[in-house]
Formats: C-alpha cells, sequence, structure tokens
C-alpha cells in the first residue's frame, strides 16, 4: 500500500513542528511524490542532516513502502 | 558474508576511486529513475566516476544504507565521504556545489 500524500506530509509536521510541507503527486499514481520542506529545525544543519531529519519523521518507511520521495530542504527565509 | 566484510569491502570501493556512485543499474542502463537522475547529473559535472550496480550485490546494496545510514540508493562518495543522494545532488549542482566540491577535492575528469 503506498502512502497517501497527506499521511506522508502529516508524518513530517508531527515530527518538525511549524514546519511547511509541499507535497506535488509527480506521476499522478499517488505513489511517486515530491516534497518541499521548510522547517525553522532545519537551521545551521548541513543538507544531509536535514534530509536524515525528514527521513527519520517518517520513521523508516523511506526506502521502503515509501520508494520515491524527491525531497527538498530549506530553511524559512523571514 | 558477515556485516564486517561488507563494510570492508565498501571501505575498499570508496577509497578506490575520487568519485564512486552506488546505484540501480549501470550508468548506460539506469533502473530506476533517481539513479538516471544522479548520472546525468555526473555527466555534466564532467568528472571521472565509478558506478557500483546494487541489484548485482544484495550484500551491498543491504550494506551501503548501514555504512551511510541513509535508507536510499543512489548515494555519491567523493574521495570516500558520504555526500548525498540524488536530490541532494540535484540541488548542490543547482546552487553550484557539486563542481565546486569536485574542484575543492581535485577528482580526475572524464575525457
Amino acid at each position: 500500500m503506498p502512502m497517501s500524500g497527506p499521511e506522508i506530509e502529516g508524518m513530517i509536521k508531527d515530527a518538525l513542528p511549524g514546519s511547511e510541507v509541499e507535497m506535488t503527486d509527480l506521476a499522478g499514481d499517488g505513489d511517486h511524490w515530491s516534497a518541499k520542506v521548510t522547517a525553522p529545525q532545519f537551521a545551521g544543519k548541513s543538507r544531509i542532516q536535514q534530509h536524515k531529519m525528514v527521513y527519520e519523521a517518517l520513521g523508516g518507511r523511506m526506502g521502503g513502502v515509501l520508494h520515491a520521495l524527491q525531497l527538498t530542504t530549506a530553511v524559512p527565509t523571514s | 558474508m558477515s556485516d564486517t566484510d561488507t563494510n570492508s569491502r565498501i571501505s575498499e570501493i570508496v577509497e578506490d576511486s575520487d568519485v564512486v556512485l552506488f546505484m540501480k543499474g549501470t550508468p548506460l542502463f539506469p533502473q530506476c529513475g533517481f539513479s538516471s537522475r544522479a548520472v546525468s547529473i555526473l555527466d555534466h559535472c564532467g568528472v571521472k566516476y565509478a558506478s557500483v550496480d546494487v541489484l548485482q550485490d544484495m550484500d551491498i546494496r543491504q550494506g551501503i544504507k548501514t555504512y551511510s545510514d541513509w535508507p536510499t540508493i543512489p548515494q555519491l562518495y567523493v574521495k570516500g565521504e558520504f555526500v548525498g543522494g540524488s536530490d541532494i545532488m540535484m540541488e548542490m549542482f543547482e546552487a553550484g556545489e557539486l563542481k565546486q566540491l569536485m574542484e575543492e577535492k581535485a577528482v580526475a575528469k572524464s575525457n
């Protein structure tokens, strides 16, 4: 069972309070997602650390049930 | 094969070449969109790189995730150091940071 967009978004927001998550269904099949995550918690972290924080938020699903998640991370500008 | 053996095999591979890409398939025939993207980025950078097809080796396929503590493939290594997956490669490429990293680390160019 693929994960739904709102499900992915919810897990990220739970783990990173105050973050903004923009989900895009890349293939229109509800299985290939792109997530743009903007979170204050990313400040001062390397790209690898930022991505790992999102992977951790997804509780080990990344690379498993969640095969195709294209991830972009950013720190809020204002 | 034990995990320790797999770990030392991976260490040898990433120390053996300046730039190593662990991917699904080969640069000519990538078996996954993310791996394909990683190959295109490296080709654009014009660097020489070694590739490892994890689909041909289950020990490496699992072991590499533990080695880098990173859950997905592809994975890029430069001079033995884990750089990231295809999303990070793309972000770095677009920001000009990947080319900069390759220059700083003085990696061999492709012909």
